[in-house]
């Protein structure tokens, strides 16, 4: 039992713990904590696997970025989460053998598979391998067109979560100065004919 | 099974994937959970590809992964944008209030 066995084995048990915590806490502040620490002992299987770049940007960019947002969320929002577990325990028997019933499907399928020979045993690297130069590498040759397709999908995604949550206030007091310049003077100035002497004023109450 | 495999891996992933899907029946009325357990089958399914990755020696794997990864932190910021709409709208996150469209 060599050392990347025990920390694969150590790092299983992390994320699955904390995924199960995930699913099962009363609150969800404690839910998205369980989650950053599923992120993390995930990255280090991943490092296990030797994709440095993307266990670092799984940390960089979930627990600094997506988990934060999650966190603000829960906590903005004022929610009575006690009403929302209600059911948790009459659907969890129908939940638990279902989940068991995968589980043990795919253990059974994934442990006796008749893998390609070819994954038997990973090819070592050289030693000047670098894992982020080769991804640079095929990201900006290979796969140049589906990055920038990534960019405005990401660029797209900024726009719609502003659009959707933002929220003109009524009743605030503020100046429109694309409206000021472009008024015309029919726009404010409002000429009345206002007769001068007091004898056409009486002709007209005579007529009215 | 003290030598690590691919098999290894995959059943790593496919008891995430388990628990998230177990996490969906339990939290069917909490949107935010309900969310976190899509992150994590996204993280099952990642685990997947990095794996396989890993031991077919073929870097394209991890590119598909770094994909997921940018779809997924969009879908994130989206779906967190939409739940905060529902909530100023009806004051819950409960699913089973979001039933206007049933008629």
């Amino acid at each position: 039992m060599n050392l990347e066995t025990i920390l694969f084995y150590l790092l299983s048990l992390m994320t699955l713990f904390s995924a199960g915590k995930v699913i099962t806490s009363r609150n969800p502040v404690h839910a998205a904590l369980y989650l950053v620490l599923a992120f993390f002992s995930t990255a280090g299987i991943w490092m296990l696997l030797e994709a440095e770049f993307l266990a670092l940007t799984l940390v960089l960019v979930y627990v600094g970025a997506v988990m934060v947002l999650f966190l603000f969320v829960v906590m903005m929002l004022d929610i009575n989460f006690e009403q929302l577990r209600q059911g948790f325990w009459r659907w969890f028997p129908f939940a638990a053998v279902l989940g068991a019933i995968l589980a043990v499907e795919m253990i059974e399928v994934l442990g006796n598979a008749q893998l390609p020979a070819a994954t038997a045993q990973a090819a070592p690297h050289a030693a000047n391998y670098s894992n982020t130069k080769e991804l640079g590498r095929l990201i900006y040759t290979d796969y140049v067109y589906v990055f920038e397709l990534a960019a405005v999908l990401l660029l797209v995604a900024m726009v719609a979560a502003i659009a959707l949550t933002l929220r003109h206030r009524q009743g605030t007091k503020k100046q429109d100065q694309s409206e000021q310049v472009r008024v015309r003077r029919n726009d404010r100035v409002r000429l009345v004919k206002i007769a001068a002497s007091g004898k056409v004023a009486a002709t007209e109450i005579k007529q009215g | 099974m003290l030598n690590l495999t691919l098999s290894h891996y995959l059943i790593l992933s496919g008891l995430m994937f388990s628990v998230s899907v177990v996490g969906i029946f339990l939290n069917r009325k909490n949107l935010i959970v309900l969310l976190m357990a899509i992150e994590l089958m996204l993280l099952s399914v990642n685990t997947n590809f990095i794996a396989f990755s890993h031991y077919l020696n073929d870097t394209a794997g991890q590119i598909f992964v770094f994909f997921i990864l940018t779809v997924a932190a969009a879908e994130a910021a989206i779906g967190l944008a939409i739940l905060i709409v529902l909530f100023r709208n009806l004051r819950t996150i409960d699913m089973d209030e979001l039933d206007s469209l049933k008629g």
